[in-house]
């Protein structure tokens, strides 16, 4: 066991720490730095500089475009991108339902999709969670009924992250209504563009578009575009949620929240002492930052287990928990750290006036993000769900 | 980068697990704690001589075997695992630590009699009024012709009764709470003018308070520069901190272990408590705090060779975090198992007085915090 990385890896984090810095588009530096939404574009831009290098996914085998990293090389990567504050690929495709096709794909679905979630040109939405379907996911109403060599599909679905931007999405349907619950479903690859397919906007308490209601009505899907086999659907579905350990935790991400809380406390005034020196707001950065060394540790067992052949199981449901929890924490702390100036509403400024600006920039969003953040504990499986599953899968009870 | 244990490693593990599956089931131990001495010493010669575990830190020019703060963090879990009441932690951890420490020829001579098993060494550190400053120290050493002689009063001091030797932080300069002038010795633990009032602790072990009263002590007991003690101190009370964390990932393993099996067991409204989500996710929580628990405790085990203001805050935000945990899954598992916990009857009980004395256990988990602090979120 050794902390220190090796002259190999130090060389590894010197090339990607330079690549970043020569390439992130400046334009989108821009965009975030001002504090604007990132449009379609704006993800799209530092996707295709990754996807052009053949660094836009690193956990995928390296014959489907995958780059051979170690575990200790893909954890350096995650450090430089969030130390960079680089913007965050989408995991539809590329997370998702990227390593669905590749290992339950037919040939054809894999050179027809993998390429585009590589390039970009696809963008994918996931279709999962229904108004009567949320954590008893496999309750799910949408239904797909044969018709020749196609599916038609009714139903809804809700919560559809970025379906605004989509071109393709994945969809859990039910192909048999008479089975019991998660038999009877299958994964079907959905073209948004299909007639039929109608998305419409759930704008979310900080103000922002990022999730959708998709409605499907007598939507026609080639048979070629279902994924594995009928009503095998929860398969690819349980497949999904227990893939892609790296990066559930967030860690990377999260040490630079508490960076950024530091910095905003050590400028915050507290009477006569700058917050940070609040020995209660101290105590809170310490509880935050030693919980987030906890959970980075465990992230690093887990890997270096995943290295030495025990798959990724269900106490990664530990990850998300504890991720999350800390995610929230952080915005949380930002939220108190700027006081007063939590309260204007960024989106209600207007046209600028520089002369006279309305608190410090840091604060703007503070309040937004805290927000959008309630999700973390939800999505993905409720923090519940991760303890029943915890508690039936590890425990044993 | 790398979390793998050598093969040597896992041996160790495997080899002393088995052992003490064999010898240190719950009525064995409990036969010990009431014995006259309050141990059974054939357990640590068996340690020392059939296992070689008592060398697994040291080195081969000792004749150890070569490891270090790994073994002895494996080593620790394990004990924890049984609630083991061997002097391991106060004779190989510290004793241990401070001659490896030091090196020269009180090292050469005391070590390969740790290993051995002849040599079991008693901290006599802290004081009445010190609390966790390792630097609040009344006990004087002052010169006396080629010698010392000390005076004063240590507290709690755990394995004392059975000790051959004494390690004692002492001034032999500076006011109660300076940072210089504090020194660092190993004594006979039967010199003239020691006298001893041995008790049993609250959790299975002996201890003494030592009234240090003109005790003579050779030159040669100084280890270090004298008056210069207090870096070396801090650095064997890190790794003792280090050690004392994993001895708890042993004890609030078993603690989640023992609750999970009582809770499958036990009965109520007509079907086993196990079933009832609301203990299910407590008993998930515990399971989390364990796994942090181990995850902190490996991060500060590969950070104790750092400089130390680095180890220092590895440390303190280890035991901080396994402090609070200790107490989460000690007190869960009793809740758990509701009336039965809180008597001597069953194991359960004893993992959680062990579990709640370490919260304490060279720093609370607020002194850590603060210590953690100091290092690092500086204005």
């Amino acid at each position: 066991m050794q902390l220190e990385f090796s002259p190999a890896e130090i060389a590894f984090q010197k090339e990607v720490r330079t690549f970043i810095a020569e390439n992130y588009p400046q334009n989108l530096r821009s965009v975030q730095d001002e504090g604007h939404d990132l449009s379609k574009e704006d993800f799209l831009s530092w996707h295709r500089i990754l996807a052009k290098k053949g660094w836009i996914a690193p956990a995928w085998p390296v014959e489907y475009g995958g780059t051979g990293w170690t575990a200790t090389e893909r954890f350096i990567w995650s450090e430089e991108l969030a130390a960079a504050d680089c913007v965050g690929t989408m995991p539809f495709g590329l997370s998702m339902v990227g390593p669905v096709i590749y290992t339950f794909g037919t040939p054809e679905q894999k050179a027809k999709f993998l390429p585009g979630i590589l390039s970009g040109d696809d963008w994918w939405c996931q279709g999962y969670s229904e108004p009567g379907a949320g954590s008893d996911l496999a309750s799910l109403r949408t239904k797909a009924v044969r018709d020749g060599d196609h599916y038609v599909v009714n139903g809804q679905k809700t919560w559809t992250t970025m379906a605004q931007h989509a071109d393709w999405g994945f969809f859990l349907v039910r192909t048999d209504s008479d089975a019991k619950a998660q038999e009877g479903i299958s994964f079907l690859l959905i073209d948004m563009k299909s007639p039929g397919v109608t998305v419409r906007p759930i704008i979310t308490l900080g103000g922002e578009h990022e999730v959708n209601e998709v409605w499907l009505e007598d939507v026609r899907v080639p048979v070629a575009n279902r994924v594995y086999e009928e009503n095998k659907g929860w398969t690819c579905a349980k497949f999904l949620l227990a893939h892609e350990r790296t990066g559930i935790a967030a860690v990377a991400r999260s040490k630079r929240g508490v960076e950024k809380i530091k910095a905003i406390a050590r400028t915050e005034q507290d009477g006569d002492r700058p917050l940070i020196a609040n020995p209660f707001f101290k105590r809170k950065i310490s509880e935050l930052e030693i919980d987030l060394t906890a959970l980075e540790f465990t992230e690093l067992r887990s890997l270096a287990g995943e290295a030495a052949g025990k798959g990724p199981g269900p106490e990664s449901s530990l990850l998300k928990i504890k991720g999350s929890e800390i995610q929230q924490r952080i915005t949380e702390l930002a939220l108190e750290a700027v006081g007063h100036y939590g309260a204007p509403y960024f989106r209600g400024f207007g046209e600028g006036d520089n002369e006279h600006p309305i608190g410090p920039d840091y604060a703007h969003r503070a309040a937004p993000t805290y927000f959008n953040t309630r999700k973390t504990t939800i999505y993905g499986g409720s923090n519940e769900i991760q303890r029943n599953i915890i508690a039936k899968m590890v425990l044993g009870i | 980068m790398d979390f793998s244990y050598t093969e040597t490693q896992d041996m160790i593990r495997d080899t002393l697990s088995r052992f003490l599956a064999d010898t240190y089931d719950f009525d064995s131990r409990s036969k010990m704690i009431a014995s006259g001495t309050g141990r059974d010493p054939a357990i640590w010669k068996a340690l020392a001589q059939d296992l070689g575990m008592l060398g697994a830190s040291f080195s081969e020019e000792h004749g150890g075997l070569g490891g270090g703060h790994l073994e002895n963090a494996l080593i620790m879990e394990e004990l924890g695992k049984v609630i083991a009441v061997e002097p391991y932690l106060q004779t190989v951890v510290l004793g241990g630590g401070a001659l490896k420490a030091v090196g020269g020829a009180v090292a050469d001579a005391v070590i390969p009699e740790i290993i051995n098993g002849n040599v079991i060494i008693a901290f006599a550190y802290a004081e009445p009024q010190g609390r966790y400053n390792l630097a609040n120290i009344r006990t004087t050493a002052k010169k006396d012709g080629a010698g010392y002689v000390l005076n004063g009063h240590k507290g709690v001091v755990y394995a004392a009764p059975w000790a051959t030797h004494l390690l004692v932080t002492a001034r032999t300069g500076g006011a109660t709470t300076d940072v210089n002038g504090v020194s660092l010795f190993l004594i006979d633990a039967n010199a003239k003018g020691i006298v001893r009032r041995d008790y049993p602790t609250v959790d299975g072990f002996q201890a003494s308070e030592i009234y240090f009263e003109n005790a003579a002590i050779p030159a040669d007991a100084l280890l270090g520069d004298e008056g210069a003690g207090l870096p070396l101190i801090e650095r064997i009370v890190d790794e003792a901190t280090v050690a004392v964390c994993a001895e708890s990932c042993g004890v609030t393993a078993k603690l989640h272990q023992g609750t999970l099996e009582y809770a499958r067991q036990r009965n109520q409204f007509g079907q086993p408590i196990s079933r009832f989500q609301v203990l299910q996710h407590r008993m998930v929580d515990m399971f989390m705090e364990v796994e942090q628990s181990k995850s902190m405790t490996t991060m500060a085990t590969l950070k104790l060779d750092l400089p130390a203001a680095e180890r220092m805050a590895a440390v303190s935000a280890c035991k901080a975090k396994v402090s609070r945990s200790a107490k989460f899954v000690g007190q869960s598992a009793i809740q758990t198992h509701g009336g039965i916990g809180i008597t001597q009857e069953l194991a359960i009980g004893h993992f959680f007085k062990r579990a709640t004395m370490i919260e304490n256990q060279f720093g609370s988990a607020d002194h850590h915090y603060e210590r953690f602090e100091r290092l690092t979120l500086a204005d």
